[in-house]
């Protein structure tokens, strides 16, 4: 599903040319549960923002689903994002403005979707998430746990192929992190690709595949 | 079309969010919109009036004016002037300054015009009660007057003044007669004026020269010739120089005062226009503030899959909703009070085009202020925006 073929990426740091991401090769087959991990400044995040269609590659390619999206123009990317890729960030990233419901509406309504047809979906999601009876509730009322899981019910709504996540228990305590990954691994077994990237080793443990990353390059677990 | 409506739902829910800020910059809105409004519609109002006024007068109306203090017209030079053809007839005009009461009220200033029997006829008065000058009036230097009714009703209240005496300068007068009401004219209110026979103004100790004659013609379609008739017999007859005096129609004088009044109009209708683009860049600011700020929601959105243009649809609807909003106060606000000083006795004439125009305006300035900030936001990396805080 995924194929990445040598993609460098560097950076521009006061001046010095940081290798951020070195001739990376990297795989992802669909319904795998794979977790990235390596230590912050190791290129983690610059990978997961290629990887999330965020950030653009120096060199190298990007197949999606056998599709080279070297050349995609900045309307098909923001399509990929909308409709492929299920973001889910450390810091949940929820608007605050907007209710549990308004926030799981966005990436429906960017997709076209009309109001009804996306609160509808929208209600179900919090439903499966278990955040029954919180529709309407404003992320400042939500505990951690619970502002993650509308970001995954969020992350979910455009039935995306691949869920990303970021980090998503950087921010909870340890108790709520496994409950976190556990819904995390609910929908792996439903068939849903799952990334992590992460710092925690227990946390890249749920994964079925480990991929380590240091100094701008991937190493599979095991090699 | 449910993108549209959520984008227009959620500018609004920003535009409440930020009730103070959105408040502060529709002000600039606001007032711009309501000066134009106003200032325009006081300037058309006065336009109309004036206009009215002038042809009111009629347009067989000439008005001589002689502006030397050299030369004048004689009493007895009238006659001659009334047998030039197409004249009909003739009413001189003089106006002074005096000291009106009657019984022990106290006394009071009042313009006095002291004229002939036609002005009545000449200028479109009429009477409410009582009579008019006659010939008898002025042969004899009667001492009678004319009131206008506001002067009518303050010097005698509900009381009928006919027959009764005033006094001007300590003289006694014999009311005559009282004007119909007719509001203000060119410049002095006709109903506080008070009308005496022309030959009666030496008992107030002025002269029987005339400076100020008006002449109407029965033809009016021969006006511009009866205008040249006339100029050329002051000139020749008389022997006073085209430099000192002047005749005119009231077709010329509407033309003048209206290229004033109309200059006046775009000279304010430019001030509140001024007024109105700075607002627009207060508009421009505010977004740019409000593009600054929410770099993290521009971030989260296009990770969730936002294009560019919805980004930049966003922030200008957002900008236009503020200033159309501030458009539609403006307006009202304009309107609410331009009638307002109608009511206070201004004359307010709201112009439909105008207001159009200003609402559509601000419009545009949402348009265009919004445009810069949005295409801004609409361009922000979106690594770089989800990782502001």
């Amino acid at each position: 599903m995924i194929e990445i073929t040598n993609i460098n990426k560097s950076f521009y740091l006061g001046g010095e040319r940081i290798k951020a991401l070195d001739n990376i090769n990297f795989k992802v087959k669909k319904g795998e549960f794979v977790s990235i991990i390596g230590p912050s400044g190791s290129g983690k995040s610059t990978f997961m923002n290629i990887l999330g269609f965020l950030d653009v590659p120096d060199s190298g390619t990007y197949k999606l689903d056998g599709v080279n999206m070297e050349k995609a123009s900045d309307k098909e990317l923001a399509k990929i994002r909308n409709t492929k890729i299920g973001f889910i960030f450390q810091n949940f990233n929820l608007l605050n403005k907007l209710t549990a419901t308004e926030n799981i509406q966005v990436p429906l309504i960017y997709q076209g979707k009309t109001n009804s047809e996306s609160k509808k979906k929208a209600y179900k999601l919090l439903e499966k998430v278990g955040l029954k009876g919180r529709e309407e509730h404003l992320p400042m009322q939500l505990s951690g746990g619970q502002q993650q899981r509308v970001a995954i019910a969020r992350a979910l709504a455009c039935d995306p192929e691949i869920i990303l996540a970021d980090e998503p228990t950087g921010a909870l305590d340890s108790k709520t992190s496994v409950e976190i990954m556990n819904e995390l691994e609910e929908l792996n077994k439903k068939g849903q690709t799952i990334i992590i990237i992460t710092h925690d080793i227990n946390v890249a443990k749920r994964a079925k595949r480990i991929v380590k990353i240091a100094d701008g390059k991937l190493y599979e677990e095991g090699e | 079309m449910t993108k549209f409506v959520n984008i227009l739902k959620n500018s609004l829910k920003n535009i409440k969010n930020n009730k103070l800020r959105s408040s502060l910059t529709m002000l600039g809105l606001i007032i711009g919109i309501a000066s134009v409004i106003i200032l325009v519609g006081l300037g058309k109002g006065t336009t109309n009036k004036v206009t009215s006024q002038v042809q009111s007068l009629g347009t067989n109306l000439l008005t001589l004016n002689i502006n030397s203090s050299d030369y004048s017209l004689d009493y007895a030079e009238l006659d001659s002037i009334l047998k030039l053809d197409n004249v009909e007839s003739v009413a001189p005009q003089k106006t002074v300054s005096a000291t009106v009461s009657r019984g022990t009220t106290t006394s009071q200033r009042a313009s006095i015009i002291a004229t002939t029997s036609s002005y009545m006829d000449v200028t479109n008065l009429s009477i409410s009660s009582g009579r008019l000058l006659s010939s008898i009036d002025l042969e004899n230097n009667s001492k009678v007057c004319l009131l206008g009714n506001d002067i009518a009703e303050t010097l005698f209240g509900l009381s009928n003044p006919i027959g009764q005496s005033i006094k001007i300068n300590g003289d006694n007068y014999t009311v005559i007669g009282v004007l119909t009401q007719v509001g203000s004219s060119m410049g002095s209110n006709v109903d506080d004026i008070i009308i005496i026979p022309f030959t009666t103004a030496k008992l107030l100790g002025s002269d029987t020269s005339i400076n100020n004659l008006y002449i109407k013609v029965s033809d009016e379609n021969r006006i511009d010739r009866t205008t040249s008739i006339i100029e050329s017999y002051i000139k020749n007859t008389l022997g006073i120089s085209s430099d000192y005096f002047s005749v005119s129609s009231q077709d010329s004088m509407l033309e003048t005062m209206e290229s004033v009044t109309d200059t006046m109009s775009l000279l304010l209708g430019g001030i509140a226009g001024i007024s109105l683009i700075v607002g627009g860049i207060g508009v421009m600011n505010v977004m740019l503030v409000s593009v600054t700020e929410r770099t993290k929601e521009i971030g989260i959105r296009k990770a969730l899959g936002a294009k560019r243009s919805d980004i930049l649809l966003q922030f200008l609807i957002e900008a236009l909703v503020l200033c159309m909003l501030g458009g539609i106060i403006g307006v009202g606000l304009g309107l609410g009070i331009g009638t307002l000083l109608g009511n206070m006795g201004y004359s307010f004439l709201p112009n439909t085009t105008i207001t159009l125009i200003s609402f559509l305006s601000s419009a545009i300035i949402g348009i265009v202020f919004g445009i810069f900030p949005a295409n801004k936001a609409s361009k922000l990396n979106p690594i770089d925006a989800l990782h502001t805080d």
